[in-house]
């Protein structure tokens, strides 16, 4: 029954927080209090699932593959964990930044059902439940997008809404036709239905329409553009929120469907995923180095980090998932803690526009340094946790003797360092324009304490790497041998 | 069946397709909408069509009598229409608040998120 909580806990007080919300400080901290609650579901599931093996619920009894089933191995039991600590980090940071119109439209709410539905995506064995999950979070995050009421974020939601939507369709049509040549959604099903028949037409377009929607959720190129023009729309809460979780679900959604139920041998296939993630390393980067903002480049350096996480997936050696894994654990951490910190330095600063803010190094000296650790990690210097993962995505492909992507994943690393060091330089070192006086006020407690978290966090990850890895390399095990996962669904039903 | 179905779901993309390349917000959420009635007509075509009774269950019995239609597409494609339709009506909205907020529905003119940069 642990795999129920992780969905049932958001989604209830998603419910009663919109009932409460008359009462805005109860409201307030109910989100907290909800993400912690959360958080603990998850390491019960996370130990369990350590002790187990992946385990399954099939809900309301009827047996798989008939009823929904909710299956967690390794990698769900972790993403799940580490939605519950970004969400702890995002609701209480959310306490200093949120303010009372924009609690009263239904932040706190949203924030809830958007976890609700990140958390089902991650433990469903259904592929058309896997669906449902995807609209839940999308509307929430229309939701979160809108509810500051700046027009601003109104026009981000329009490209936001616009292109998923049409995401949306090509996910749904891709499961119709798959449904059509297997009939059946259950995907350990589905893994056993189609082995051999994965060169049939019908099975390739649907693996395509798959493809591009998974695709479009995480921001690959060429249909990234949505991420770009809408994450520095919202409040900085919901942006850290966004960045950590939405992208990666959409990694998490390719590297599930591409492992169990198509096969990466396809030549189409992998072809496709291989060059479409290194072409959006590249774009991601390049954008990025092209940008004045503060949010803005770091949204682009989100498309150009789910590029690494693609590529793991298409290298398809067990070496290369294990990094693909790795990675996305530490970037969730540290693409929050630097929205976060783009939010802090926004309240100390004033504006978020790289020429018109400067000096806070000279101001808060501490918030400089705990802006170095997620920039520094994500740019790859050791030992950090950024550098690990790179250095496995890198010596995998150099494995495989595939020296160009090699070369590729090296040249992003370097760029990445050029536009965290025009942050620092232009936020931290150089004097603010309005002279040093500008810069008043202290950071709110309630911003530190998530911000020292992660950046914590991402340090124990750099020095304890060994166990990460390790941890990963399980989590890779499973994936690419899933009998485990398909006895948990199925139970022997042979 | 499933052909004319098939080739019907063609031409409503096709048609949802002329409609969001027009640059107009209004005529693009139109035309997505037509896209997600061609989405739910792509998993009935898939589903297979059948001439079979409708599938229930008499009073009593603990399955249905045989010769009855498969239910699951049916049941998958009223699950996409509630969502598609909650969808449509949040997009809707969204573009009368742009509208009244900026003052137009052409797409190329909403330039508050991503600003034309200035010539340096």
């Amino acid at each position: 029954m642990i795999l129920v909580w992780p969905i049932l806990i958001p989604l209830l007080s998603a419910a009663l927080l919109l009932l409460l919300r008359r009462w805005e400080n109860v409201v307030r901290w109910g989100g907290v209090v909800s993400s912690f609650a959360l958080l603990a579901a998850s390491i019960v599931l996370l130990l369990r699932v350590v002790a187990e093996g992946p385990v399954a619920v099939q809900i309301g009894g009827w047996e798989a593959p008939f009823g929904i089933t909710l299956v967690a191995d390794l990698l769900s039991a972790a993403m799940v964990l580490i939605t519950g600590i970004v969400a702890v980090a995002v609701t209480i940071y959310g306490l200093a930044e949120i303010d009372r119109r924009e609690g009263w439209h239904g932040h706190h709410t949203l924030v809830q059902a958007l976890l609700a539905g990140v958390c089902g995506a991650f433990l469903t064995g259904d592929i058309f439940n896997l669906y449902v999950w995807f609209e839940v979070m999308l509307i929430a995050s229309f939701g979160l997008l809108v509810v500051n009421g700046t027009k601003k974020s109104a026009d981000g939601a329009v490209k936001y809404v616009g292109l998923n939507l049409i995401a949306t369709f090509a996910f749904l049509s891709g499961v119709g036709l798959l449904y059509g040549v297997t009939g059946t959604l259950n995907m350990a099903d589905l893994s056993q239905r189609l082995e051999g028949r994965q060169e049939e037409v019908a099975v390739l377009v649907s693996a395509m329409l798959l493809l591009f929607a998974f695709g479009a959720k995480a921001a690959m190129f060429p249909v990234f553009n949505w991420l770009p023009a809408s994450y520095h729309t919202p409040s900085v809460t919901t942006s850290a929120l966004f960045s950590a979780l939405l992208t990666k679900v959409g990694v998490y959604a390719l590297i599930r469907t591409f492992t169990l139920i198509y096969d990466l041998d396809v030549p189409l296939v992998r072809g496709t995923l291989l060059w479409g993630a290194v072409a959006t390393m590249v774009v991601g980067v390049l954008g990025a180095a092209a940008q004045n903002h503060f949010r803005r480049i770091l949204g682009f350096h989100i498309i150009s980090q789910i590029g690494y996480m693609v590529l793991g997936l298409a290298l398809a050696t067990p070496a290369a998932l294990l990094g693909a894994i790795f990675y996305l654990f530490h970037h969730i951490i540290v693409k929050a803690n630097l929205f976060l910190i783009a939010g802090a330095a926004r309240r100390m600063t004033g504006a978020e526009e790289l020429p018109q803010i400067g000096g806070l190094y000279a101001a808060r000296p501490l918030l400089a340094v705990l802006f170095l650790v997620p920039a520094l990690s994500l740019a790859g210097i050791p030992p950090l946790s950024g550098f690990w993962a790179k250095f496995l995505l890198v010596s995998a492909s150099l494995e495989i003797e595939a020296w160009f992507i090699a070369f590729a994943a090296l040249a992003v690393g370097l760029l990445t360092l050029y536009s965290m060091s025009k942050i620092w330089l232009e936020v931290f070192w150089k004097p603010h324009p309005d002279g040093p006086d500008a810069i008043t006020g202290s950071v709110p407690t309630a911003m530190m304490i998530p911000i020292v978290g992660l950046a914590v966090l991402t340090i124990v990850i750099g020095l304890g790497a060994g166990l990460f890895v390790d941890a990963a390399l399980i989590a890779a095990g499973q994936i690419l041998d899933p009998q485990a996962y398909i006895d948990a669904v199925l139970g022997g039903r042979e | 069946m499933e052909t004319i179905v098939a080739v019907l779901a063609g031409l409503l993309v096709a048609g949802g397709a002329y409609l969001m390349l027009s640059g107009n917000l209004v005529r693009y959420i139109l035309g997505l909408a037509i896209l997600s009635n061609a989405a739910n007509l792509v998993i009935f075509a898939a589903g297979r069509m059948s001439e079979a009774s409708p599938p229930l269950i008499g009073y009593g019995a603990k399955a249905p009598a045989p010769g009855v239609a498969n239910a699951v597409p049916q049941a998958l494609i009223l699950t996409a229409i509630v969502i598609g339709f909650g969808l449509f009506c949040f997009a809707l909205t969204l573009a009368y608040r742009v509208f009244y907020a900026m003052g137009t529905a052409r797409m190329d003119a909403m330039r508050i998120a991503e600003p034309r940069e200035e010539n340096e």
